[in-house]
């Protein structure tokens, strides 16, 4: 088992998540959050132009058996490029982390089945 | 530069000169009693437009919030501006083109009425400026049809245009002295505040707007919830607040009638709001905000026409009425499966209908026996086909208009947003600001 989190733009969220869906991939997480990275935008602010440090975000939390690994990157890396071919910087990244456990608190199932 | 900058100069000097000229004061005596009342009318009307920005800036997806305030607001600024240029004549104008609109040299920049005080003994600034609060609401209310949507600069042209073409010659024919409707039958087609002036005009060419622009991305599948249902509540109890300026204030008077539509339009107002808790809780089992946030606006919709010549039972009806009426709209709105985003339709279009047609039930006997004085024989049955003529004549004449006007405007600028805009949202696509900056650190 695994844990995806990507880190994406919001102006993509909807594209992302219906990408996911359509792979069939429909148990998520989705947070709001703010970081700094590569990127920089500028912004106008009363006529000001200024860089904010930190820029909002969208946080994902996907938890995977190891066969659908695959397929969610594919799916997240071909839905949050803003540019098919090369992408741009602020595009985001995903991290992947062994999980250890999963439990489904309903039932109390264990591992894999509880995903 | 320089050639060009004197010129404005020399034009605006010009105008100033022409302005002078025309000044003449006719003498008559400024009540201030009704003047006084008429200035707190005018600011309440213009407290309704921050308020529908709220009410529809909180119904909205968190993305557009900033875009669907600005539709509100922009109104304030362009409708004001092409008021004083145009519309105040347009509107109350003497008849040209044949009555299709008005005219009048003095009301170009309102040149010739600074010392004008008119026969109800108020200044004719302050009635110009009141019946221009009404000019900007109108197609502000259309934007609530076509939420989350349109691209802003497209809009601004399409209420400008709008408001030139729809609003000021309907304006003219129901209120001007001499307009058509005005004159209809012994005393007129009822509508003392704007049933079809403004809710209907503006719901009807929401619902032509929406029909032609299409749904949202996602409708109706993808569930698309209100961002913050309390600037909504909020909006809705100013747009109550305002609509005593809106209805009590049409009187241009501080008399009897004044106190006669203050009282209808409150009696209205709670009813209908009343009205649509209760069919939600037998209907869906609990009683929502948002439905006596729209109970409140289908009440005052409803008695909007009718203000000034319905007592508070005839009042208590409308409202009842009119939430009945609007509540299944909706119904069959979601059924059929258009995008009337924010029913601007639903509740504008079709409580104004409803308002302008029941009314005539309700008309208080002293009306009549009035209507009856001046045209012997008159009865509700033929005052309801005015009614019926005013109301057709105006639903024809906004969806015609208003539908020539989307496909040019569509043509020349793009009306509906690109895909990508709508999905980044109105507030960043077009504004490059966001609403609720303090829900992230930044």
């Amino acid at each position: 088992m695994k844990l995806i989190t990507a880190i994406i733009r919001e102006v993509q969220l909807d594209q992302v998540r219906e990408a996911l869906i359509a792979a069939e991939i429909t148990r998520i997480t989705v947070s709001r959050v703010s970081g700094h990275g590569q990127q920089r935008v500028e912004e106008i602010h009363r006529g000001q132009r200024f860089v904010p440090d930190l820029i909002p975000k969208i946080k994902i939390e996907i938890a995977v058996n190891d066969a659908f690994v695959d397929i969610t990157i594919f799916t997240i890396l071909k839905s949050a490029r803003t540019n098919e071919l090369e992408g741009n910087l602020g595009d985001g990244k995903i991290f992947i982390t062994p999980l250890e456990e999963c439990i489904r608190i309903r039932t109390g199932e264990r591992g894999g089945a509880a995903i | 530069m320089i050639f060009s900058r004197k010129r404005v100069f020399f034009l605006m000097a010009l105008l100033l000169v022409g302005s002078c000229a025309t000044f003449a004061s006719d003498g008559k005596p400024i009540d201030s009693g009704a003047t006084a009342w008429m200035l707190t009318s005018t600011a309440l009307v213009l407290l309704m437009i921050p308020g529908l920005a709220m009410f529809y800036g909180g119904l909205v997806r968190t993305k557009n919030v900033m875009g669907t305030i600005m539709h509100s607001y922009i109104a304030m600024g362009i409708i004001s501006v092409l008021w004083v240029i145009a519309g105040y004549g347009l509107c109350f104008g003497k008849n040209i083109l044949g009555g299709w609109c008005g005219w009048n040299p003095d009301y170009f920049f309102l040149r010739g009425i600074d010392t004008n005080v008119m026969d109800a003994g108020i200044p004719e600034y302050v009635f110009s400026m009141f019946q221009s609060k009404f000019a900007i609401i109108t197609p502000a209310l259309i934007a609530g049809a076509f939420a989350e949507r349109v691209s802003f600069k497209a809009y601004c042209f399409f209420i400008a245009i709008w408001s030139l073409l729809v609003y000021d010659p309907l304006c003219h024919w129901v209120w001007a002295s001499d307009g058509f409707i005005f004159n209809l039958g012994a005393k007129g087609a009822i509508d003392f505040a704007g049933g079809t002036v403004v809710h209907i005009s503006a719901g009807v060419s929401g619902l032509v707007a929406a029909l032609y622009l299409g749904s949202r991305r996602g409708h109706p599948y993808q569930v698309i919830r209100p961002n913050n249902l309390v600037i909504t509540m909020l909006g809705a109890g100013l747009l109550w607040v305002g609509w005593f300026g809106f209805n009590a204030g049409s009187s241009i008077s501080s008399g009897l009638s004044t106190a006669q539509a203050l009282a209808a339009t409150q009696v209205a107002a709670a009813t209908g709001a009343l009205t649509w808790v209760i069919i939600e809780g037998l209907h869906q089992g609990k009683a929502t905000a948002l439905g006596f946030a729209s109970g409140i606006l289908a009440g005052l919709v409803a008695v909007t026409p009718a203000a000034g010549v319905v007592q508070p039972y005839g009042a208590m009806c409308l409202g009842l009425s009119a939430s009945c009426i609007c509540y299944m709209a909706i119904m069959v709105k979601n059924k059929l499966g258009y995008d009337d985003s924010l029913d601007a339709f639903g509740i504008h279009g079709v409580g104004g209908i409803a308002g302008a047609l029941l009314l005539t039930f309700f008309i208080r006997p002293s009306w009549m026996a009035d209507a009856s004085r001046i045209l012997p024989g008159w009865t509700i049955w033929k005052q309801f086909g005015i009614q019926a003529a005013a109301v057709s004549i105006s639903i024809v004449y906004s969806a015609v208009v208003t539908l020539g006007i989307v496909f040019i405007v569509d043509k020349i600028f793009g009306f509906k947003s690109s895909e990508t805009d709508e999905m980044a949202g109105l507030d960043r696509s077009y504004h490059g600001e966001r609403a609720y900056g303090m829900l992230n650190p930044s």
